[in-house]
């Protein structure tokens, strides 16, 4: 029944790192057994955005070479029941691991996960080749830009070339004031350009900011919008079918009014 | 104000320049490469050729970015410009 997620994106700095740190992090208090994978193999980051960077000691090519066992490598997150990471390496390159390998390793955390979640470098060179090699899924991550979204469909290709069929799309940083006014692109359109089905959507807030500065992933925060869709995210991840969430600011004079005459 | 105009050119807003050049750059990326429109432009010069006698070296063949029929958005179109030399009977 363990499943392995790929978060892709084709494009850096759209939020691969944030999604699978926030994604683990929603599944997990859920009950599920998670481990992230951090592929990014030169450019570790995972261990940062999770907060656990200095309890880092071996990693995933430490595995993959065989110079520690694979229960040493894996960080346990004390602020979540069961969630784990398997940091990158940060002195080797792309080239330190191959296909092969990666589907192994990923066999094998089979055995002791529910869900195992591969954030995937940027790019579509050996680091991306590696992550999707072991993947049964993907959530192909993209912002209501041009450049990301163009690079999003590229990923999808490339995707269905390498054996994963089953993905969908995660937009990011959303912002609904500029949708309104006809300066961002509306998911619709997104959907309707790439052609592939939602996982969720997440609105640009300054608290995705906040947490990461702080190491502490952003669903920890209750009342935050991000928190809600990643949560929502998690959920159909399992199965479970939740409506998209009103992504309408709640605060406001106006809304506050609104609320009160209940519409 | 802006607004306003907005609402009146809704061709205007960024998100639909955005859209329509989104549209035009993926279908060259997913494949009306520059190889596969020769090869549409051999076959259809080849069907031609049946009936009509073409001026080969004054083709012209290109996707372009045109109006739609009602003026409302830009869309991808196959252009083709064949000169003809005279008709085969």
């Amino acid at each position: 029944m363990a499943e392995v997620i790929v978060v892709t994106s084709g494009k850096g700095g759209v939020g691969k790192t944030t999604t699978t740190s926030n994604i683990g992090a929603a599944l997990s208090s859920m009950g599920k057994k998670v481990v992230l994978v951090d592929t990014d193999i030169g450019l570790r980051n995972l261990d940062l955005v999770m907060g656990l960077e200095n309890r880092v000691v071996f990693n995933l090519v430490d595995v993959i070479e065989g110079s520690c066992k694979l229960q040493s490598a894996l960080v346990k997150d004390k602020r979540f029941e069961n969630l784990y990471l398997l940091p990158a390496a940060q002195t080797k390159d792309k080239d330190a691991i191959n296909e092969e390998q990666m589907k192994k390793l990923c066999e094998e955390l089979k055995s002791d996960f529910d869900y195992i979640i591969l954030d995937c470098p940027a790019g579509i060179e050996q680091g991306f080749k590696n992550a999707v090699a072991g993947a049964d899924r993907a959530i192909v991550v993209t912002t209501p830009e041009v450049s990301a979204v163009r690079d999003a469909d590229k990923i999808i290709g490339m995707l269905t070339a390498h054996g994963v069929t089953e993905y969908k799309l995660l937009v990011n940083r959303v912002r609904v004031d500029m949708v309104k006014r006809g300066d961002m692109i509306g998911l619709e359109d997104i959907i309707d350009i790439l052609g592939i089905k939602l996982i969720g959507v997440v609105p640009d807030d300054e608290n995705i900011i906040i947490s990461t500065n702080r190491g502490e992933p952003a669903v920890l925060n209750e009342k935050s919008k991000p928190a809600e869709a990643y949560k929502n995210v998690a959920k159909r991840i399992m199965g479970i079918d939740v409506p998209l969430m009103d992504l309408e600011e709640k605060g406001g004079i106006f809304s506050a009014i609104k609320r009160i005459f209940g519409k | 104000m802006m607004e306003f105009f907005n609402r009146l050119f809704p061709r205007n807003k960024s998100k639909n320049v955005a859209k329509e050049r989104l549209k035009l750059v993926l279908m060259g990326d997913r494949g009306v490469s520059p190889e596969v429109l020769e090869k549409i432009k051999g076959e259809i010069i080849g069907v031609l050729s049946k009936y009509i006698e073409i001026e080969d070296n004054e083709l012209d063949f290109k996707i372009a970015n045109t109006e739609n029929e009602d003026g409302t958005a830009i869309v991808p179109a196959l252009v083709a410009n064949i000169p003809i030399r005279r008709i085969k009977k």
